[in-house]
């Protein structure tokens, strides 16, 4: 038997990811390194992008908990190039 | 004075694709085009007190405003996908009004269009390979164990540990790095450009072993399906290897020379 889900997915779904499926990490790597790079005539300019991980970083830290420490990029030798 | 800005998601060639009908986009609100120079730019309206300046530094660190705001974009996004080539706009990129998105089209109308070209007919990949950290730690639970002086000056036979440990540690990257780039090799030959993104942070992925790659692939539409057989043929015992998408093309829509370079 043949069903018919497509009636049930937001456009969005059919050709890609369905936005309430992805991670939420791999769409900030997508979303803030990524992209068209325009500085509007307002905005603050996000072509930082390492403040907005910086904050991020400070956001989730102060969120979670620190009992559980997680091992540390900084101190791994050689991260893979990019 | 007003209390409403302009939003843009993204911008596309204007192929005089109907507008997704019903799309809305952060806030829930209406998303609507902005025409020029033979671009259409994807765009919204919404309030100053959220998207000004200040209050968008402030809610950038607010995880739930940001998730929404994500979602919201990359919904848009995925609806313009539908519809042809486009190219997606980094996240909060706010005008005063729509005249600006007009100008804004009309003064890098070569680039865009240079963009959109580069990533028709195409789609994105994420490849995340992980290694567990495997004999990663110094056994801290043992150093307090051995009675004091047995090793000589207190202290000797942890940083001993310690040293072997690290280095112990050092080789299980390396030999994960090595073969996360293999794999990345093979996948950058089905692809027509990589993107390498940094490593996620553990307490944003949520797992705490080790990403040897965060890579983005741009991938002719018509070899998707033997871009995702590779990468389930490359699967390792010793990585878990992820793949996500496809994505509208993020990783490549930047100009600068080198960022999406090709493969």
């Amino acid at each position: 038997m043949t069903v018919d889900r497509s009636a049930e997915r937001p456009p969005a779904a059919r050709g890609g990811v369905p936005a309430q499926r992805v991670a939420l990490v791999d769409l900030l790597d997508r979303l803030l390194a990524g992209g068209v790079v325009i500085s509007g005539d307002l905005t603050l300019s996000i072509a930082d992008v390492d403040l907005v991980r910086i904050s991020l970083r400070v956001l989730i830290g102060s969120v979670g908990g620190d009992d559980v420490i997680a091992p540390r990029r900084d101190d791994l030798p050689g991260a893979v190039p990019s | 004075m007003t209390d409403t800005v302009t939003y843009l998601y993204a911008i596309a060639r204007d192929a005089g694709a109907p507008l997704p009908p019903g799309l809305t986009g952060l806030l829930g609100t209406p998303v609507r085009t902005v025409a020029a120079a033979g671009l259409v730019a994807y765009v919204g309206t919404v309030p100053l007190a959220q998207f000004g300046e200040a209050a968008l530094r402030r809610n950038l660190e607010d995880l739930t405003w940001l998730e929404a705001t994500a979602r919201a974009h990359h919904q848009v996004v995925e609806a313009v996908a539908e519809t042809g080539p486009v190219a997606p706009v980094r996240l909060v990129t706010v005008y005063r009004a729509d005249e600006q998105i007009g100008r804004l089209l009309r003064d890098r109308a070569e680039e865009f269009t240079e963009v959109l070209a580069r990533v028709a007919g195409r789609r994105e990949w994420g490849v995340k390979v992980y290694a567990a950290p495997r004999h990663a730690e110094p056994d801290d639970t043992g150093a307090g164990e051995a009675p004091e002086g047995a090793f000589g000056r207190p202290g000797t036979a942890y940083l001993k540990r310690r040293r072997t440990s690290l280095r112990t540690r050092e080789e299980a990257w390396r030999r994960a790095a090595s073969r996360a780039e293999r794999i990345d090799s093979v996948l950058t030959g089905i692809a027509v450009a990589r993107r390498h993104h940094r490593a996620q942070d553990p307490q944003l992925s949520g797992r705490d072993d080790w990403m040897v790659l965060n890579g983005a692939y741009l991938v002719d539409d018509e070899r998707g399906e033997e871009f995702a057989a590779a990468v389930a043929a490359l699967r390792d015992p010793e990585l878990d290897v992820q793949l996500t998408g496809p994505w509208a093309p993020y990783s490549f829509t930047i100009s600068e020379p080198g960022a999406g370079g090709a493969a």
